[in-house]
């Protein structure tokens, strides 16, 4: 089971020019707002006509350009979990999850909707309307319904955006549960970092509406392909380098000399570590490791429930204008037992951390 | 001014009878024109609208002018219906004619804006879920229009109620068959029997008033006219 997509489309800022093809393992797609990720689904889902290319799914021509196949919406068997869920206000729970299987009798239908309302967790809602449910049960009756129509693949649009944050761990679950059992191409569009990364196994950066990476989560996240990548994948620090050696890379914009893991291949352009990775060297001894330790004073920082950021100038202390060149991210913990200690800190930026990028 | 009691109720009968059946000839008319346009974009389509919204600024004399020579003797329709044996002009078909034709516009306009205000999302959930067009207008868009071509459709049986101008042209003053409410009225004011008129003023007052109350208390308050799943 596999859905190829080879799309082109002209857009307001830009074109849509995507090709990927999406397997049997749920594939989140990352981008930022106006990406051009929507749209994508709704191509996809037949709700929009690209200007090029074609789709396909299980070797079923959805839409090809060339040869002019156009399958309508109705004939596609693609599910589609909006937004705002679209639910139908004047239907019942149950009428909205039986609305897709017309075709079947009457028993079947109500044996049909029985399951999907034990599988989604919504059971005895069956007679409310969509206004009389919570955001999440919402949630799960869109979901039972596109389900209902044993879609070969299924999208869903920002699934957990309009959810509250105690809701939203909740429906991860829920997904997780679903993708487990579906077995068929889920794309899940999301602005999300980490929505992106705990629901998909497969990962598909968009931005303005070109794949910036795509494939494996963990490889996208380790050593992103591109700046752009890295930056949309979360990553807050970079500085331009040249090579020095093999090993070692001068940091232009950080003032340094840096170590890095692995040979270098291609010149590189930017050097990046993501906040987490920054390490705080607590007792400078003889012991410790000194490959990549640097001198560093506190500009400012900024606390969340259990982590702070740290802004840090490295190898003087800050000026007037505040500027930093590294922001750090470190548990509350950590953060009280070196507070107190005297500036320079000691930033250790671990050569397995960085991550080179080509120009 | 002598208060003469009505012997005659047929105008009451006539007018209530074209206005239910113009109502519901408009309503299915201006409920298909509408979803028909609506789905439409282009330039020439705004011809198309104007040529639906004339009746209702048209004066009805020009109304019912142009429909006496579409329905006349030698006119389009009115040579067509004469070979099936039927004549139109001043019996009581006329005067559901001219009803309809004057209420159409206002029946066109409700439904369409209250077609257009149905979340789009609705109607592509239905086609992902494989729902036909039809199907998708006739269980979704419909039903959530509803209260919009509601209050289209007394809006359409009022004016079709006030009809004056285009039905004495097609129709006439046939006492009996095409004398309606406002016909009878305007007859009664020329032969100088005001009592007359003044009833049947009454008469019509009341029901117009009845019918523009009932839909606020429809559209506005919370009327048992509303359903379930929209009370909030």
């Amino acid at each position: 089971m596999a859905l190829e997509i080879q799309i082109a489309k002209k857009l307001v800022d830009f074109t849509l020019n995507v090709s990927f093809t999406a397997e049997e393992a749920p594939l989140s797609i990352l981008g930022p707002s106006g990406a051009g990720k929507t749209i994508l689904l709704r191509c996809i889902a037949g709700l929009e006509q690209p200007d090029q290319g074609h789709i396909a799914l299980n070797h079923r021509i959805l839409w090809d350009s060339e040869r002019r196949i156009h399958i309508s919406a109705r004939d596609r068997r693609v599910g589609m979990l909006f937004q705002h869920y679209a639910l139908f206000p004047h239907r019942t729970v149950a009428e909205n999850i039986s609305f897709g299987l017309r075709g079947s009798p009457r028993q079947e239908r109500a044996k049909r909707v029985a399951a999907l309302v034990e599988r989604t967790r919504i059971a005895g809602l069956e007679g409310r309307y969509p206004h009389e449910l919570s955001g999440g049960e919402q949630q799960r009756a869109a979901l039972a319904r596109a389900l209902a129509i044993e879609p070969e693949a299924l999208l869903l649009d920002e699934p957990l955006s309009a959810l509250d944050t105690h809701l939203r761990s909740q429906m991860e679950a829920q997904l997780q549960e679903t993708f487990a059992a579906y077995l068929r191409p889920a794309l899940l569009v999301t602005h999300n970092i980490e929505e992106a990364y705990r629901l998909g196994q497969q990962l598909l950066v968009l931005s303005r509406g070109r794949v910036a990476a795509f494939g494996s989560k963990e490889e996208i996240f380790r050593h992103p392909p591109s700046l752009e990548v890295a930056q949309l994948t979360g990553c807050k620090n970079f500085s331009r380098v040249h090579a020095v050696s093999s090993r070692a890379v001068e940091a232009l914009d950080w003032g340094c000399r840096l170590c890095v893991a692995g040979a270098i291949a291609q010149p590189p352009a930017h050097v990046g570590i993501r906040a987490h990775h920054i390490d705080f060297a607590e007792s400078p001894g003889p012991d410790a490791a000194t490959e990549n330790v640097f001198p560093c004073w506190l500009v400012r920082w900024s606390e969340t429930p259990f982590r702070i950021t740290l802004y840090l100038k490295l190898h003087q202390p800050p000026g007037e204008a505040n500027e930093y060149h590294l922001q750090a991210e470190v548990f509350k913990e950590k953060w009280q037992r070196f507070r107190e200690q005297p500036f320079p800190w000691h930033v250790r930026l671990s050569p397995d951390s960085l991550f080179l990028l080509p120009q | 001014m002598a208060l003469v009691p009505v012997t005659d109720w047929s105008p009451l009968w006539i007018s209530l009878a074209t206005s239910v059946t113009a109502t519901l000839i408009t309503l299915a008319a201006g409920v298909a024109a509408a979803a028909w346009r609506g789905r439409r974009t282009g330039p020439a389509l705004a011809l198309v609208d104007g040529m639906f919204l004339l009746p209702l600024v048209l004066p009805p004399t020009v109304v019912g002018f142009f429909l006496l020579l579409l329905f006349g003797r030698n006119g389009p329709l009115g040579t067509l219906l004469l070979r099936l044996g039927a004549t139109v002009v001043f019996s009581w078909p006329a005067t559901v004619i001219a009803a309809a034709v004057v209420a159409f516009p206002l029946m066109y306009l409700t439904a369409r804006a209250a077609l257009e205000q149905v979340d789009p999302h609705f109607l592509q959930a239905a086609r992902t879920l494989g729902a036909s067009e039809w199907r998708v207008f006739r269980e979704i868009a419909l039903p959530l229009a509803w209260p919009g071509v509601l209050a289209g459709t007394i809006l359409s049986f009022a004016r079709a109620l006030g009809e004056f101008g285009a039905t004495l042209m097609l129709a006439g003053n046939i006492p009996g068959k095409t004398a309606t409410i406002p016909i009878a009225i305007y007859f009664a004011v020329e032969a100088d029997d005001l009592g007359r008129a003044m009833i049947w003023c009454v008469i019509d007052l009341l029901i117009s008033l009845a019918l523009l109350s009932g839909l606020y208390y429809w559209t506005h308050a919370r009327g048992p006219g509303r359903a379930r799943w929209a009370r909030r």
